[in-house]
């Protein structure tokens, strides 16, 4: 450890930040004798926040950022001319020791540039969190990317270290993969994924007869696309999103909001900014198909191609079915007081909780933590008398619930429009 | 109406005297208060809670018959919150659900559930907190050093956590709020008390001649990683705010110089 490994640090991690892949979670299990480290499970724990406001869980960096690949898209890719960097197992299973000692980290997030061949790169990467596990005896949290082209047995291998594994997506239609990312194709990405969920699945069946029998990747797998790059919709990437969600290992679909690194590629567009908005609103769609039991067709389909930037989708839904509304707090299924925009999964369930014992008022929903500025349109619970959606019309609705851009303007102030005559 | 307060010694085990003595007396307080604390202007009537094991041990008793383990769980941890407003809450939503004949642990529209249920929450929010943001700092004899102000006292409910995760290294952590601490020594953890006149309690940093070898080095190399691992283009300080908020800041290994 010394000023070396700090030069490295540094290199390492600015090539690894683009991965937004951060969680802890997915894993419980306690410590050994004699070890380090355990995982609790439930959402994780996020030891710190950037400034950029990203959660930092755990030590994301790079064994190396040399990579064969040209990917347009990637900061590391092979024409590019930075600074290049390589550390040693030893180098980073001390960081990720040291550090989680400090209470700094969750663990480890593994990953790599592509050297010689997928393999070879695969099999340090295994050797890492080999060592990390067997010798160390470290039981913190491993994210492991799997590289695309790697073989199934050094897949196998290292499932049985890593607590979640990853291959990123990036593009979501191969056409476009093919343009950007000419060394890789959909195939590299899809089969390592269905390696880890059949190892996956085959593990947790061998430990229902066999209580020790070994756990194959436990946390699931996780990848992510990158928004903004190619002239995708939304509906392809959400519809995507949720044919992975239906395959029973795929936990996370994260989406990384497209960052213009390589400036000089004409293949991409320019952005000034990332489309931070989309993202968020891709996210926000994703909690819908998740927690809130919606069908992805229904946030998004061949009329509505893209999600609404103004609104949220939830709310952008119910305004398109203003059929459903109001619904009755105090009668209606959970499932259906789910989709009212302002009512999350906690207030919820909190509401259906509570009328078994007595009428839920509106005063009860502010003091439980509905937003009713938004839900008071769309509910009925007795009392509650401002008008529906449907007697005040969708478009009013929205009008009312969008924030005005600009500062609204007086109209019954005089304008003295100054004209250079 | 007459207006009555119950004075007790803010522990949970008084609480629950002050329960007993309510049913004895047949009379319910309209205050509940600490000991030491001021009386307001007017009142009727002020009864002291002495409390009393026995008297504590059977409310228990009779709530451990009506109440999940969940709802139990709810009423010890919201008491470490140590909100002076919760008291009267916590007192009601004994008494309510010791004269109901169901369970009201769900009843959410009733202000006296929802406030403790809420509480207990953030107890438990603030235990989160306890685990993300402690910091240790190695000392020269191999012990970990990490001092933090939680907002409620949730020290006791994070022990166990950082028991296990750090079972093979000793550790002192220390709320210096609450002026009290946990040091393990790799088999059992003791509470113990400091002088907390010593300038790294003062400042919550380790002086370099105590400081490991390698440790200012691992200091600077997290500050590093702390800095590199921001993407430029996506600055956004208020998030970072809200998800790591200020009153943390000061004990932040990253956060300091």
């Amino acid at each position: 450890m010394t000023e070396e490994t700090l030069k490295k640090l540094k290199i390492l991690t600015e090539s690894a930040k683009y991965d937004v892949s951060c969680s802890s979670s997915g894993t419980v299990r306690s410590n050994t004798q004699s070890g380090l480290g355990n995982t609790v499970g439930g959402i994780g724990i996020c030891h710190s926040f950037a400034d950029d406001g990203r959660c930092i869980s755990l030590l994301k960096t790079m064994l190396t950022n040399s990579c064969m690949y040209d990917c347009a898209y990637c900061i590391n890719r092979r024409s590019n001319d930075i600074p290049r960097a390589t550390f040693s197992v030893r180098e980073l299973v001390e960081l990720t020791i040291e550090f989680y000692r400090r209470n700094y980290i969750e663990g480890l997030f593994l990953s790599s540039g592509v050297v010689r061949n997928p393999d070879y790169t695969m099999e340090r990467l295994v050797r890492v969190v080999k060592d990390l596990r067997t010798i160390h005896r470290f039981n913190g949290y491993i994210h492991l990317k799997s590289i695309p082209g790697a073989s199934r047995e050094l897949v196998n291998e290292a499932g049985k270290y890593a607590d979640r594994m990853s291959v990123n997506i990036e593009i979501p239609n191969e056409s476009s993969l093919k343009l950007l990312a000419p060394e890789k194709d959909f195939k590299s990405v899809y089969q390592p994924m269905s390696y880890i969920q059949q190892q996956t699945l085959a593990a947790k069946e061998e430990r229902k007869h066999f209580k020790h029998a070994p756990r194959f990747v436990p946390a699931g797998q996780s990848t992510q696309m990158i928004i903004g790059a190619t002239p995708d919709h939304d509906r392809d990437i959400l519809r995507l999103s949720s044919t992975l969600y239906a395959r029973p290992t795929m936990r996370r679909v994260y989406y990384s909001g497209y960052i213009h690194v390589n400036t000089y590629d004409t293949r991409l567009p320019m952005l000034k900014q990332p489309p931070l908005v989309r993202e968020n609103r891709l996210y926000q769609a994703d909690w819908l198909l998740r927690f809130y039991q919606f069908k992805v067709d229904e946030i998004v389909n061949d009329a509505y191609p893209d999600l609404d930037l103004e609104i949220d989708p939830k709310l952008s839904w119910a305004l398109r079915h203003p059929e459903v509304f109001p619904v009755d707090i105090n009668k209606a299924p959970y499932e259906l007081i789910l989709r009212v925009p302002g009512i999350g999964v906690k207030s919820a369930t909190l509401i259906v909780n509570s009328r078994r014992f007595a009428r839920v008022t509106s005063y009860h929903l502010k003091k439980m933590g509905v937003v009713m500025k938004k839900a008071k349109f769309f509910i009925t619970c007795g009392e509650l008398s401002s008008p529906t959606v449907n007697e005040l019309r969708p478009e009013n609705v929205r009008r009312l619930l969008t924030p005005s851009s600009s500062r609204k303007k007086d109209d019954r102030q005089m304008q003295l429009p100054f004209s250079n005559e | 109406m007459s207006s009555i307060i119950f004075q007790y010694d803010r522990t949970f085990d008084g609480m629950l005297t002050a329960v007993f003595d309510a049913y004895a007396r047949r009379s319910f307080p309209q205050m509940i208060q600490g000991l030491d604390e001021p009386l307001p202007l007017f009142y009727d009537e002020v009864h002291t809670v002495i409390t009393d094991e026995e008297k504590s041990g059977r409310v228990w008793k009779a709530l451990e018959k009506k109440l999940s383990k969940e709802a139990l769980s709810c009423l010890t941890v919201s008491y470490l919150s140590e909100l002076p407003e919760l008291d009267l809450h916590l007192f009601k939503y004994i008494c309510k659900n010791i004269d109901s004949p169901v369970s009201l642990e769900r009843n959410f529209s009733d202000d006296d559930i929802l406030f403790v249920t809420n509480t207990f929450r953030k107890v438990l929010y603030e235990r989160l907190r306890m685990m993300q943001f402690i910091r240790f700092q190695k000392a020269a004899d191999g012990t970990y050093f990490g001092i933090m102000e939680p907002q409620y006292n949730v020290l006791p409910l994070a022990i166990a956590h950082f028991k296990d995760r750090f079972a093979d290294q000793p550790f002192v952590i220390y709320d210096k709020k609450r002026h009290y601490g946990y040091y393990y020594n790799q088999s059992e953890v003791t509470q113990v008390t400091f002088d907390e006149s010593l300038p790294h309690f003062v400042t919550g940093k380790l002086d370099e001649s105590l400081m490991a070898d390698d440790e200012k080095l691992f200091q600077e190399l997290w500050r590093t990683y702390f800095k590199a691992v921001c993407i430029q283009g996506r600055i956004n300080p208020r998030k970072q705010r809200k998800d790591m908020p200020v009153r943390y800041w000061k004990y932040l290994t990253e956060k300091n110089k």
